[in-house]
């Protein structure tokens, strides 16, 4: 398959970015790494006249600490952020779900950035990054905002970003001492996830004292299972822990497809919600 | 057109091409590399994998101009001498082909896990292939073969025999 023509550059710096995706309007597309865009280019379900490749702008890769806070470059590879040392020490729950993503080969190329951009829903990572309450910072022709992951994922495949706006670093809380843990469901190996459920736990003498818990493939978005965290506070067991994970599904939309239907996803969010809590709690 | 200098398998390219060729079509159609497959079109199989500054990449999932300045390796470009790898070698040994058809992909992927893992697990070997199909399903020999070759680079002195005598077991 050949994508359809589309005219290309490669800036060297952000604002040489910036400027040509405001150039162009509504007809641009960014390629970082290309996981996600060269299989929509490939299918003709994206037809960009121009392509920005920022494959090449070093200050978008990288990983550093910013007091309580990782500033993870946007253009870092999934590779990278698995065998960082600073993610694995503060935010292991996306270590951990980035090994999750696809396969060694397609992580060598794809981005944090970019699969938090692409906004797949079954993607591993936006849920992630919910749980994490991590900030995404876009950079456009007026300078820099910051915009909370909770506000970044709109509808399906669609982000608030502006199309004049480049995503340039996402910024994650330490979450040191949370326990946490990835689960993803899927039909074979490498493919997208049926469901995933992203736990972050804190405990406090025995019990779980905070529960964070980001859902993949439950709607058009990534979602928080809010209904399950509330429900999780103070629970004390792993009975506790399986009460509480029978609310995981409220107030999601599940789609159907050939794989699940919706009331099968929502059996699967009670339960990875409740395999995940409870690794992440050390009660299982 | 866009300008792109390229070293493939040792040799240095100098091209105009459109930005919209995938890599793997440009190793294939314009430089007659065609030791590098094209398996499904959909950045599933691997049969297209090759090494991209170094790391495993699905060439069907770059394009031509983001290898720009870069090198390649493809499969063809593992034994320049004529002298196999040992990992090329326990494939021959182990059997661990039957069409053939994603031993290029199944090649570079593996290259990819003993260069970061020299010594895997059967476990480490199948989850570092699951980018990689074999429509054959001889997955079994591919392990077996993987395994053998990481025993054979070992440096401990092992010999063939007794590479192929472990790596039975690992799946008895």
């Amino acid at each position: 398959m050949i994508p359809p023509a589309f005219d290309y550059v490669r800036p060297a710096g952000v604002e040489e970015a910036v400027r040509a995706l405001a150039d162009a309007g509504e007809d641009a597309k960014v390629l970082a790494g290309g996981q996600s865009l060269l299989p929509l280019l490939r299918l003709r379900l994206a037809f960009p006249e121009l392509v920005v490749d920022v494959g090449r702008i070093p200050e978008l890769r990288g990983v550093r600490e910013d007091g309580d806070t990782l500033v993870i470059g946007a253009l870092t590879t999934h590779h990278d952020v698995v065998h960082d040392p600073l993610v694995r020490r503060h935010a292991g729950l996306l270590a951990q779900a980035t090994e999750a993503v696809a396969d060694p080969a397609v992580r060598h190329r794809g981005t944090l950035g970019g699969s938090l951009a692409h906004a797949d829903p079954a993607g591993d990572l936006p849920a992630v990054a919910l749980a994490l309450d991590a900030e995404l910072v876009a950079q456009g022709p007026g300078g820099r905002r910051a915009i909370p992951a909770r506000e970044f994922f709109t509808d399906y495949l669609q982000t608030t970003l502006a199309p004049d706006e480049l995503l340039v670093e996402i910024r994650v809380p330490k979450r040191d001492g949370w326990g946490f843990r990835y689960e993803k469901f899927a039909r074979v190996a490498q493919s997208w996830a049926m469901v995933g459920v992203a736990a972050l736990v804190r405990r406090d003498d025995g019990h779980i004292a905070e529960a964070r818990v980001g859902l993949t493939n439950m709607g058009a978005t990534p979602l928080r299972a809010t209904a399950a965290e509330e429900a999780l506070a103070g629970a004390g067991d792993a009975g506790a822990v399986a009460r509480a994970a029978e609310s995981a599904a409220e107030g999601t939309r599940p789609s159907r497809d050939a794989s699940a239907s919706p009331e099968y996803r929502a059996h699967l969010a009670r339960v990875l919600t409740k395999r995940a809590v409870l690794a992440a709690a050390g009660m299982g | 057109m866009t300008h792109i200098s390229v070293t493939v398998d040792g040799t240095a390219y100098e091209d105009e091409v459109e930005p919209r060729l995938l890599l793997v079509h440009y190793l294939r159609d314009r430089l007659g590399l065609t030791g590098t497959p094209i398996g499904c079109d959909t950045s599933n199989c691997g049969a297209c994998t090759v090494e991209l500054d170094g790391v495993s990449v699905k060439s069907c999932t770059v394009l031509a101009v983001q290898a720009d300045g870069s090198e390649v390796t493809t499969v063809q470009g593992l034994a320049p001498d004529g002298e196999w790898t040992p990992l090329q070698r326990a494939f021959h040994e182990r059997h661990a082909l039957q069409c053939g058809y994603c031993t290029p992909g199944m090649l570079m992927a593996a290259r990819d896990l003993l260069r970061e893992n020299p010594h895997p697990s059967p476990e480490e070997v199948r989850r570092a292939l699951e980018g990689n199909l074999c429509r054959c399903t001889g997955y079994q020999n591919i392990v077996r073969a993987v395994l053998s070759a990481a025993e054979e680079s070992d440096g401990s002195g092992a010999t063939g025999e007794r590479s192929a005598a472990s790596a039975q077991e690992v799946t008895a």
